[in-house]
């Protein structure tokens, strides 16, 4: 019997004579009590329905997407018209979205990185650790209305008034492109903060020790060191936030108000557009589903394909870097070693 | 071999850089802290006038709020009231009703689904139900809300709710499909994945020999996971249906395309009809009327509900937080 399975596997594999593996034969569910297979049915059966509402969801958004995304749709302008055909297509909101999210993420992704390492690496004193732990699950808690709004105050004030518009009677708008990038930053904070801070401690302590052996201050250890070898999951981390970012509505439509169109400040071309409003694809898609105010369906449709295909697309991402980073606990060793005589070579660095 | 000055020069610089590095590093995380307490304090501060106006009535019921919202942002005070007249129980109730009933629904779905992802599915399953979640959390949430209201909505209209049933409270309130169920629907399988990721997480953790030990005394699997794995897990579970909670809690847009938007709140004792009876929860509300903020009292009235939002949600993250630490102690990663 052990003869014939050894001689089916590679003969590397086999065991020697006498040590055959005994297996208890394979527990049958049908042996069980009912109860308990009715809850190994009801497993199946969760597990599969949301397999299905996935599918669903995506075949769904597929064909209507496929049956109304023109390709003609990407570069027009949106139009104020009542008919759908000639109501334009979502250049500015895909203009908009790009902008919201290379704001948000430059601020996100540095601060975030900084913030996780400090978490990491520093936590000194203790107490000041612990409450900026809890303080930023607090921000992955708070409800992104609630930040747009606080966002509203702070940029409402009259010294903010060079980053969105100012009224003839003073009053500052408080609503523009980088009003939004701002408070979108802080919505994927934790996200990189939570990525960073994970892997930082995930690491082995003798990636710190060898580098401090070397005569590397902390501060240097951590920048030639230790964030090299987080490289991967810093960026699960950012695509994560930028996933985050893409896909908020209430956070466009109270900080960017609510053309469709881009509509820059002034005349000066990146400043102008920087500062003034615009919208998002999620913007767009609410406006033209029968909850926004132009009802336009079959272009709330296309939009929301297209938006679809973007988190799809980030979704990949990050599966493919995870699997990176997973090799990492080989790989990232070995690269930190190649570090080490990178860095015994310089000694002055 | 003599040292070269400039790199005498950079060592000392070197331990002057450390410092400030963990100085600005530091300062960042001050900065964290500010900005949560000026966060609350400006809320709040906006807030205070509704509040001071209404007293602890504001919680409470008394009219229709709608009528309320409509009067401060045509600024024409109802008879014999002030212009900040709120009395936010709608809402609120709203709110309870989708939060709780999506989160206990999610809670059993998840925990069936986490045991299956752990214990019975077999490894291409698994391997596809992976990337399945994590899609159902990355969907952006106006895309759930366009679904609900162009498919499930008109669905629910035409082929769920009776003639009979429409009739029986069409002098209180119109049907029409955006209601309390298909928010809890909709809702529900929005907060799945973060449970379903975080209990999966905590039942893979478990050690094997808990189980294999049972399994040894001739448990069966189920009863196995039931009894030894579930209970070893139970502060992660309760971890996730805190922050799943939060996360219900502070869902505006979708809520605002498919809960009815109708500051109603309906009575549980009319049985099934209460399902199919609009609400609007206190975040759609605040996403509904963000146009009309230049209005000082409903200014007012918006920010005292996001002040109301911002503590129970951050509550419950600092609940959630806590339950994590216990786990945390058990080496599970979550």
């Amino acid at each position: 019997m052990s003869a014939f399975g050894a001689a089916g596997l590679a003969p590397a594999a086999a065991p020697p004579p006498g040590t055959a593996i005994a297996r208890a034969p394979r527990e049958r569910t049908s042996a069980w009590p009912l109860l308990d297979r009715l809850a190994y049915g009801m497993c199946w059966a969760v597990g599969v329905g949301l397999c299905l509402i996935a599918l669903g969801i995506v075949l769904y958004m597929l064909v209507k997407g496929v049956a109304y995304l023109r390709p003609s749709l990407l570069v027009e302008h949106p139009a104020p018209s009542a008919v759908q055909s000639q109501s334009g297509g979502f250049l500015d909101p895909i203009e908009g979205t790009l902008i919201v999210s290379a704001i948000g993420i430059a601020l996100a992704a540095p601060s975030g990185i900084a913030l996780g390492t400090w978490l990491a690496e520093y936590r000194r004193p203790a107490w000041l650790a612990r409450s900026v732990e809890s303080a930023v699950e607090i921000i992955a808690g708070a409800p992104s209305v609630v930040l747009a709004l606080f966002g509203l105050l702070i940029f409402d004030q009259g010294y903010l008034g060079f980053l969105s518009q100012t009224s003839a009677g003073g009053g500052v708008y408080g609503r523009s492109f980088l009003a939004a990038g701002a408070i979108m930053a802080v919505l994927a904070l934790p996200l990189v903060v939570g990525a960073t801070r994970e892997a930082l401690t995930r690491l082995p302590n003798q990636l710190r020790e060898a580098s401090h052996a070397l005569g590397r201050t902390r501060a240097t250890t951590i920048r030639r060191v230790l964030l090299p070898a987080i490289r991967s999951d810093m960026a699960t981390g950012v695509t994560l936030g930028l996933g985050r970012i893409i896909g908020d509505t209430a956070i466009i439509t109270i900080l960017l108000g609510v053309s469709l169109t881009t509509e820059p400040v002034g005349s000066t071309p990146l400043i102008g557009a920087l500062r003034g409003t615009g919208s998002t694809l999620t913007s767009y898609v609410y406006a033209n589903s029968p909850a926004g105010e132009g009802s336009a369906p079959q272009k709330a449709y296309a939009a929301a394909f297209l938006l679809l295909l973007i988190v799809l697309a980030l979704n990949g991402l990050v599966t493919w870097l995870s699997n990176r980073g997973r090799g990492g606990g080989e790989r990232g060793r070995a690269f930190a070693l190649l570090r080490f005589q990178w860095l015994a070579a310089r000694p002055w660095r | 071999m003599p040292i070269r000055r400039s790199q005498r020069a950079r060592g000392w610089a070197s331990a002057a850089t450390d410092r400030r590095v963990e100085q600005g590093l530091g300062a960042l995380a001050v900065a964290v802290l500010v900005f949560i307490a000026a966060m609350l304090v400006t809320v709040f501060a906006k807030a205070w006038p509704s509040f001071s106006h209404n007293g602890l009535a504001w919680f409470g019921p008394g009219g229709d709020v709608d009528t309320q919202l409509r009067a401060m942002q045509e600024v024409k005070a109802l008879p014999g009231h002030s212009l900040y007249y709120f009395h936010a129980w709608p809402l609120i109730w709203g709110t309870l009703l989708t939060t709780v009933s999506a989160v206990v629904i999610a809670l059993v779905v998840s925990t069936l689904a986490a045991i299956f992802l752990t214990e019975f599915a077999p490894e291409p399953v698994r391997r596809t139900l992976d990337p399945v979640i994590r899609l159902l959390a990355g969907v952006p949430s106006v895309i759930y809300g366009l679904i609900g209201i162009l498919v499930l909505v008109p669905y629910i209209n035409e082929h769920v709710i009776s003639e009979g049933r429409r009739e029986s409270v069409h002098y209180v309130v119109q049907l029409n499909g955006a209601d309390v169920m298909t928010a809890t629907l909709i809702l529900t399988i929005m907060i799945l994945p973060i449970m379903v990721a975080i209990s999966a997480a905590a039942l893979a953790a478990v050690p094997a020999s808990w189980r294999e030990g049972s399994l040894a005394l001739g448990v069966n699997r189920w009863r196995t996971i039931w009894r030894v794995s579930l209970h070893a897990a139970r502060p992660a579970i309760v971890a996730a249906t805190v922050l799943a909670s939060a996360r219900a809690l502070g869902e505006a847009v979708m809520l605002a395309m498919v809960a009815g938007g109708r500051g109603f709140a309906p009575n549980l004792l009319d049985g099934v009809t209460a399902l199919f009876e609009p609400v609007r929860p206190l975040a759609a509300t605040i996403f509904q009327n963000s146009e009309g903020l230049e209005i000082a009292p409903l200014a007012h009235t918006i920010y005292a509900i996001a002040a109301v939002l911002l503590v129970s949600a951050a509550m419950l993250s600092l609940a959630g937080w806590t339950a994590k630490q216990r786990v945390r102690r058990y080496g599970i990663r979550v």
